[in-house]
């Protein structure tokens, strides 16, 4: 069968569900008796085997059945949960993860699994062997035995076993259908008809409801009842036009009896019969059960197309304001104007549509955690809040590494070992915090610990022995500048380094990145009593809001997101502080930085009026004042690159196309303030 | 590489000052006339800046101030070659674009190496057709990164 228009459904659906599987792991770790959470492990485990057996990743599907083999024996209360297990549960899943993400980078999801497959088969054997003993030897994989449906419940080997007795043949039977099937549906509906008519369908899965709903991939599995003949029924069923394939097996019960004898008792005979009763009347069936489902899935490819279809939009529109604005028509002002608002609005949901909840990097942390609290000997709870709060992904995508730094920081470096907090008068378990929330155009990210803090005089030392800063310089910082210096480059103060943190190469790193996303970061610490870092974001990447000014005839773009205000200032005013000129803003001494001078706009007739137009921007705590010739308005631009030619320009951050066609190149303020 | 037939190369033949200038026709995109270019600060002397090409902000940089000629003002028949090289898109202003021809690669000779004369490494050969004399650029070395990155440096 050809699967590859399958890919990225059986990719993303293998994430999802390994997702499930890693949280609902954790929460089995802290209530292993659970039965809704192991239900939930079974079902992804279930349904990810089938999907992968489907697409025909062997590996996958075995080690998936080997999980689920474990949980079903969990379920039936067959196995007990205990704490060595779960390693070797999160093993498995780190597993089939490497898989699924070797399969999604083009590889063949093979790998070997023999070992822990080996642990499973103990975990999933030892107990059977207490329990029972006597399914010690395992049924014996023949082709009598079920391949697909791994589930019968009382009722239906009753009547399996029944049949069986009075004559009857029981088939497995696996209809593939085309790939361009159209009417998935019809000819689920007419291959029942024909099956009806040879003998009594007894299972199917995917249940008769999801086929009729199209619910499934191509193919589905069905037991039947009959006493045709193998392969009459298979000559039959191939009738029904636009089928690829029918595999009918034949199967004893007493096989598969032999194997789930135990998982069968457990099933309450209501819902049993429920179930049969459902199965054998299926295609009169009609209530349509479905959960209503109003997401849609669309390929991020297009809507990056949307994207840039927009933004070409945006651009048009700054043309169309300029036009109507010179030309003062008011019936085209005013369609201008309408105009703007409507696509004003467009651009709000199209942004709102990239975005995706902080979860997707968030729900990775809980194991990471897990297992660099083990590797530490440290005792860690994590608490995540606003795990909804949306982002957009081209943000997300790059926020994942930083965050897994700070984290591991944290760990490494903010919480102590368990003796050290109990002699502090702490709980034994230390607390990291994660915490998303939207505040304006911003999104911040706050990752806190209750942990010893950052040591101030230790940071200064190290920062002056690793001439970060003079020793001079060092006395007339705050706490906060103090902190902050461990993001300088060539910083690190863990006193043994480890592999988990303190590479030498840290905190810089993450600086970097986060002001390259036209973030920013800021610590906060208390001796023994804990650290926050929180990190500012902006909600998009692509279209933002800008100041355009003038210096002469060339126009420039500074991003509203750093402009703290724009001032108008007489010349008087400039004072001169160690060759530098400065203002007074509001009781502060700002620094000025003269764009003219920064990007050598030629400079022939200056000096002509007693006033200067600044704009003062800030980094952080910091601030300074940029000199321009004139402001001209604000204005939202797309922002583009200039190029793979002309990367890293000094204090340029990328371009953007003005409504008439010309380009602004944007400032880059967090060049500018040192 | 088979080397028994005559493989025609076809290229977009240029002028630069009172010398024909040549590059494949697969690496260039457009002929632009000229257009409003916005200066970039702080790069190396031949990128004049950017324009916007349809949407895409595109540098461009002065061939003949990035091969040592002196500059002119641009005239009538200047154009703006959009050449991709990689993943790059870059203008190049030339004094006049003249011709499409196909050259066979027999005629394409090295550069002539000619003592006192400064051994350039943007050359990938010459040709000699009749009376013409094209050279061939080696686009990778003229919008080589190292060299926007050394003037920098002297510069700064």
């Amino acid at each position: 069968m050809d699967t590859t228009q399958y890919m990225d459904v059986f990719i993303d659906e293998s994430n999802e569900h390994l997702e499930v599987l890693y949280k609902q792991l954790l929460e089995l770790e802290k209530n292993p008796t659970e039965k809704a959470i192991i239900g939930e492990i079974f079902r992804a485990a279930h349904t990810l085997k089938g999907m992968s057996a489907t697409m025909g990743y062997n590996d996958l599907a075995n080690l998936t059945h080997k999980l689920e083999n474990v949980f079903d024996g969990i379920r039936y209360d067959k196995i007990t949960v205990q704490t060595d297990m779960m390693d070797i549960l999160f093993e498995t899943v780190d597993h089939l993860n490497a898989m699924v993400e070797d399969i999604s980078s083009g590889g063949d999801g093979k790998r070997d699994v023999s070992q822990i497959v080996s642990y499973l088969e103990r975990i999933e054997k030892g107990d059977q062997i207490e329990q029972a003993g006597e399914t010690v030897q395992k049924p014996s994989v023949s082709q009598s035995s079920l391949k697909t449906i791994t589930t019968l419940d009382e009722f239906e080997i009753a009547i399996l076993n029944e049949s069986a007795e009075r004559g009857f043949s029981n088939y497995e039977i696996t209809v593939t259908l085309r790939d361009d099937c159209l009417l998935k549906g019809a000819r689920v509906f007419m291959v029942f008809e024909v099956l009806e008519k040879l003998g009594e369908v007894i299972k199917s899965e995917p249940s008769v409801n999801d086929l009729e709903e199209e619910n499934f991939e191509n193919s589905f599995t069905v037991i039947l009842v009959s006493k045709q003949g193998e392969q009459e029924i298979q000559d039959k069923i191939k009738k029904v036009s636009e089928i690829d394939n029918v595999e009918v097996n034949h199967f004893s019960i007493a096989t598969y009896e032999k194997g789930s004898k135990q998982n069968a008792v457990k099933q309450d005979n209501e819902t049993a019969n429920d179930q049969s009763k459902s199965s054998s009347t299926n295609s009169e069936k009609s209530t349509v059960k479905s959960s209503a489902n109003k997401t849609i899935r669309v390929n991020i490819e297009r809507l990056d197309v949307l994207m840039n279809l927009f933004e070409e939009l945006v651009i048009d529109r700054g043309r169309l304001e300029q036009i109507s604005g010179e030309l003062n028509h008011q019936d085209l002002q005013e369609t201008v104007e309408r105009m703007s608002r409507v696509s004003g609005d467009l651009q709000s949901i199209i942004l709102t549509m990239r975005m995706v909840p902080v979860d997707q990097v968030f729900n990775r942390f809980p194991r990471m955690i897990r297992k660099l609290a083990r590797d530490l000997n440290k005792n860690v709870a994590i608490d995540i809040i606003g795990a909804e709060t949306e982002l957009d992904r081209t943000v997300i995508d790059e926020i994942g590494d930083p965050l897994v730094h700070l984290i591991r920081n944290a760990m490494d470096h903010g919480i102590e070992t368990p003796q050290e907090r109990l002699k502090k008068g702490k709980p034994e378990q230390g607390t990291i915090r994660l915490q998303a929330y939207h505040s304006g155009n911003h999104v911040f990210i706050e990752i806190a610990d209750d942990g010893a803090g950052i040591n101030k005089e230790k940071v200064l030392e190290k920062a002056i022995s690793n001439e970060v800063i003079s020793r001079n310089h060092a006395e007339t910082l705050t706490d906060k500048q103090i902190y902050e210096l461990i993001m300088e480059s060539g910083f690190s103060t863990a006193d043994t380094i480890s592999d988990i943190s303190g590479r030498g190469v840290g905190l810089d790193v993450v600086k970097n990145t986060i002001e390259s996303l036209g973030g920013n970061i800021s610590i906060d610490a208390t001796v023994d009593k804990g650290s926050i870092f929180s990190i500012q974001l902006p909600l998009t990447l692509s279209i933002i809001s800008v100041l355009l000014v003038e210096l002469k005839e060339e126009k420039y773009a500074i991003p509203l997101s750093s402009i703290i205000e724009t001032a108008i200032i007489h010349k008087d005013q400039i004072m001169h502080a160690h060759n530098k000129k400065v203002i007074d803003f509001r009781g502060k001494v700002v620094p000025l930085a003269f764009l003219n001078d920064i990007f050598n706009v030629s400079q022939e007739d200056t000096n002509d009026s007693d006033f200067v137009s600044i704009v003062i921007v800030r980094k952080g705590d910091k601030m300074a004042g940029l000199v321009v010739d004139s402001f001209i308005g604000q204005q939202e631009v797309v922002l583009k690159t200039l190029g793979n030619y002309l990367s890293n320009v000094f204090a340029i951050s990328g371009a953007t196309i003005l409504g008439d066609g010309q380009v602004a190149l944007i400032v880059d303020s967090n060049a500018l303030i040192k | 590489m088979a080397n028994e037939t005559v493989i025609d190369k076809k290229v977009i033949v240029f002028q630069l000052k009172d010398e024909e200038y040549a590059v494949s026709v697969q690496q260039v995109g457009s002929i632009e006339r000229i257009m409003p270019i916005t200066r970039v600060p702080q790069t190396a002397n031949f990128v004049k800046g950017v324009i916007n090409l349809r949407g895409v902000v595109t540098p461009i940089i002065d061939l003949r101030v990035r091969f040592g000629m002196e500059d002119t003002d641009f005239s009538e028949s200047t154009r703006i070659i959009i050449v991709y090289m990689d993943d790059m898109e870059v203008g190049l202003i030339v004094d006049a674009a003249n011709d499409v021809i196909d050259i066979p690669e027999s005629a394409i000779e090295p550069a002539p190496e000619v003592v006192g004369t400064v051994d350039v490494d943007y050359i990938e050969g010459v040709a000699k057709l009749d009376n013409r004399l094209l050279i061939l650029l080696d686009l990778q070395r003229v919008l080589s990164k190292e060299e926007i990155n050394e003037l920098k440096t002297v510069e700064g």
